[in-house]
């Protein structure tokens, strides 16, 4: 019955979403007020609807509702409570249900905020969340169903919605559980956190085009979907950094990034997103760059539906899984749709999104930002030539082949190091105008102190040159960001006499968005560190060890004292636990317990590193093998993952510049909208 | 005597020919580092975009230990990667090979971006050449006037400062 229930309630979404965007166009066409709250209202409605229908979907998971063909993939009966929850975005079906839940859930925020002064965007932005919701519930409602049912139909079990003639319904007796690998606190909010994401930057692009339909193509749009855009940022940001932190913690091959086609995907709408904020500021402080951002905001949201594809359909997988998944034109077709509808109205209105001042120099705040976009876009491509090229090539070779991490790592690596020379230039350089005798004024000390930082590093660290430019990079924006936050600080507190404390605090207080950019830069530093630590200087070993053998790596001993296997029925797990000592220059260390367990439904096994961590480096053992005679020995991986610390910290500290920038303060849509602007107004903050 | 001696001979020959393999072989065999080393250097075909060094599965397991044999018959890198192309295709390399079709993934993207930075470029020559007729609007001027002199961030500071006092 509530299999029924869910997928009735589905159906009636789906219907609703229809009717609300002809109500919509209906009543901005005609001018009809009540034909646009009539929209709104039906907008509004989704959100209950498709709670109703998560709800049926959440208990018959809980229950063990093995009758229902998702039901039956993604848990089983050891699974506990909150991961029977959970599975709800573990399989294809369910998660095309929690996207269309998430989407809703934003669109009926936006649309009971006071319209009173936008009220034109209105229908419009329901047009997009509406019709976006068409398409996801269209998806599950047609092809992918996770109320579908197993019907036992002359012998054969058959998945059906409906009973078919002479069918009895199918239970199983236990299900086929979660992926042991998603059963991972990390995978509890990671795939939520990047759906998130992924959802919010729905609202910036439904607002733009409403501005394009409209002709209202001042930078309204932009100042009402700025949070907006922060907070999509920061839940996909967050996401990364999660499964980053999940990958090192559950996949068992000592890293953090793959250069996986899934997070590949993930990572290419947080690349142009990363250029649309800063890009949005040009058009914000100058009036610039107003096609840009446009496109910028339509190819997130294309990015964001092709990423939500890549991560869970499989269907780019190759040209033979594309041509047979049902859903593969279908979402071709509407990724497509929606860049030909969103372009062609860029191009209606391209005399209507002319700059309203100039550049006035080459080496500009502006000029700047503009090459960031460059290098943003360069990782964009490199990153979407190298996901799509294995189908490519089998379409045109017949021959799949791989693009792993080191076609990535070598195109993207000069990239990254151009973007962290510009983070050290571009907080220096002013808006409208700068030249290289100014920017050298203000760089020169912080550029020569990165430079004696460098020369101790190679006198002390390492001599690899790769790592010395990163270093050098790395203390530059440092010292830049750093002597900003001092420079302004000192300037605030000649001007108001307060102490040094107050005044950097009160200044960050009033200028959230530039300080908290710059606590996020500081942190991407950190992150820099992480990375060229574990990059660089990683050593890894392997070797099969009797009780009492050591093994030396990196400065480290590690010891194999035991190895205990025991099966958990509870949880339907086999656990095996070796412990190793760790030692370093003869002192004990202590013991590190590397183990693997293996699910008994899903018959698959999860590796457990067992990790020592310091700010200096990472011990991180993996179990890889053992004798069924403990004493005979086992087999042990082990890396030493240098500076690897510092990517976790630096992840948190951006998590919390971003909330800083994006913390509410005031509503950025009351603030007044510049007409004409003049640079000489333009504050210094932001 | 001499059909003795001529056995002798021949047998410690033979003798000595294979006790030199039995050491080339008991000496050195691979360590899994060196498996590893050549095992990183492939990806599994069944299991995507994971690496052979890595791959938990029992598939993944067989073909690292076929790598230790191979190292042990005295194969080098190459010839063992070479083996593995020609029996899986060339989806086990890392990276495409360089050549034929395969030279797309690595030109494609450094075209467009340089078609991106020219693009970018003549914009911005475009945009910054002083345009003697149009008159600067809105005063955007005003920031780039001599200020570029002073210390335009703390003059700027201040002055929004004093606006908001």
């Amino acid at each position: 019955m509530f299999a029924e229930f869910g997928y009735g309630i589905l159906v009636v979404s789906f219907i609703v979403a229809i009717y609300s965007v002809f109500a919509a166009v209906y009543g901005a066409t005609s001018k009809s007020a009540a034909m646009v709250e009539s929209a709104r209202r039906s907008m509004l409605l989704m959100f209950p609807l498709i709670s109703l229908s998560a709800a049926a979907l959440i208990y018959l998971l809980v229950n063990n509702h093995f009758e229902v063909a998702f039901v039956y993939e993604v848990t089983s009966r050891s699974m506990p409570t909150y991961l029977k929850v959970t599975a709800w975005w573990g399989g294809q079906a369910g998660s095309l249900v929690f996207w269309s839940w998430l989407l809703a859930a934003f669109a009926s925020a936006v649309t009971i905020r006071k319209w009173e002064r936008d009220i034109e965007f209105l229908p419009w932005v329901i047009v997009i969340c509406s019709t976006t919701l068409i398409f996801f519930l269209g998806m599950v409602v047609v092809f992918e169903n996770p109320f579908t049912r197993f019907w036992l139909v002359n012998g054969n079990v058959e998945p059906h919605m409906f009973a078919p003639a002479n069918a009895t319904l199918f239970t199983a007796g236990d299900g086929n559980g979660l992926n042991p690998l998603l059963r991972h606190p990390g995978m509890v909010i990671h795939p939520p956190m990047l759906y998130l994401g992924f959802v919010s930057y729905v609202i910036p692009y439904a607002f733009a085009m409403a501005a394009l339909i409209t002709g209202r193509t001042d930078d309204r749009w932009i100042r009402l979907t700025r949070r907006w855009s922060l907070w999509a940022w920061l839940f996909l940001s967050f996401g990364l950094v999660l499964g980053g932190r999940w990958a090192y913690d559950v996949l068992g091959w000592g890293g953090y990034w793959g250069w996986d086609p899934v997070e590949i995907a993930a990572f290419m709408p947080w690349l142009t997103g990363t250029a649309f904020l800063h890009s949005v500021m040009i058009q914000e402080k100058r009036g610039l760059l107003k096609h840009w951002n446009m496109i910028l905001v339509i190819l997130t949201y294309a990015l964001v539906i092709f990423g939500t594809f890549l991560t869970r359909s499989g269907v780019l997988s190759s040209v033979h899984a594309f041509a047979n998944s049902p859903i593969g034109p279908f979402f071709m077709g509407f990724v497509t749709l929606s860049l030909v509808v969103s372009i062609a109205l860029v191009i209606w209105r391209w005399p209507m999104l002319r700059g309203e001042t100039e550049m006035k120099s080459m080496l500009s705040r502006e000029a700047l930002f503009l090459l960031n976009n460059l290098l943003f876009m360069s990782v964009l491509v490199i990153c979407f030539w190298g996901v799509i090229f294995p189908l490519v090539s089998e379409l045109f070779t017949g021959q799949k082949v791989t693009v792993g991490p080191p076609f990535y790592e070598r195109a993207t690596a000069p990239i990254f190091a151009a973007l962290m020379f510009l983070m050290g230039v571009a907080p220096l350089s002013a808006w409208g105008h700068s030249t290289i005798q100014t920017l050298g004024r203000a760089m020169w000390k912080s550029a020569l102190a990165a430079a004696i930082i460098t020369a101790v590093l190679f006198a002390t660290y390492t001599q690899n040159y790769i790592a010395l430019i990163g270093f050098f990079l790395i203390a530059l924006v440092l010292l830049v960001t750093f002597q900003e936050f001092w420079r302004a600080a000192r300037a605030r507190q000649r001007a108001q006499s307060e102490n040094f404390l107050t005044s950097l605090t009160r200044l960050m207080g009033r200028n959230r968005r530039r300080y908290g950019g710059y606590i996020i830069h500081i942190s991407m530093m950190l992150m820099a560190i992480g990375i060229l630590g574990i990059e660089i200087f990683q050593k890894e070993t392997q070797g099969s060890l009797k009780q009492g053998d050591q093994l030396d790596i990196g400065g480290y001993t590690v010891e194999y004292r035991e190895l205990a296997s025991w099966d958990d029925s509870g949880k339907g797990v086999n656990f095996t636990r070796a412990t190793i000592d760790v030692y370093k220059n003869g002192i004990y260390l202590g013991e590190l317990n590397p183990r693997i367990d293996y699910y008994f439904d899903s018959q698959q096994n999860m590796t457990i590193p067992g990790n020592r961590s310091t700010f200096r480096d990472d011990l991180y053992v993996l179990l890889v093998d053992w004798q069924p005679v403990s004493s005979m020995g086992a087999t042990f991986k082990i890396f030493v993952n240098p500076l690897v610390n510092w990517l976790w910290i630096g992840s948190l500290l951006f998590l919390v510049g971003i909330i800083f920038a994006a913390w509410p303060d005031r509503d950025p849509a009351e603030e007044p909208v510049r007409v004409a602007r003049k640079a000489n107004q333009t504050s210094a903050a932001d | 005597m001499k059909k003795f001696l001529y056995t002798l001979i021949f047998t410690f020959l033979l003798g000595a020919l294979f006790t030199g393999v039995a050491l080339a072989q008991g000496n050195n065999p691979p360590t899994d580092d060196e498996v590893n080393a050549v095992a990183h250097k492939l990806y599994c075909p069944v299991c995507e975009s994971t690496p052979l060094d890595v791959c938990p599965t029992e598939a993944c397991h067989d073909w690292r230990e076929l790598i230790r044999t191979m190292l042990a018959e005295g194969k080098t890198e190459d010839e063992i990667i070479k083996h593995f192309e020609e029996q899986y295709g060339a989806r086990v390399l890392a990276e495409p090979p360089k050549e034929g079709f395969y030279w797309l993934v690595y030109l494609l993207p450094p075209a467009v971006i340089l078609a991106g930075a020219v693009v970018l470029f003549r914009s911005l020559k475009e945009w910054t050449k002083p345009k003697a007729a149009a008159p600067v609007s809105g005063g955007a001027g005003g920031a780039s006037s001599s200020s570029a002199e002073k210390d335009e961030y703390v003059t700027r500071l201040e002055e929004e400062l004093k606006k908001q006092k």
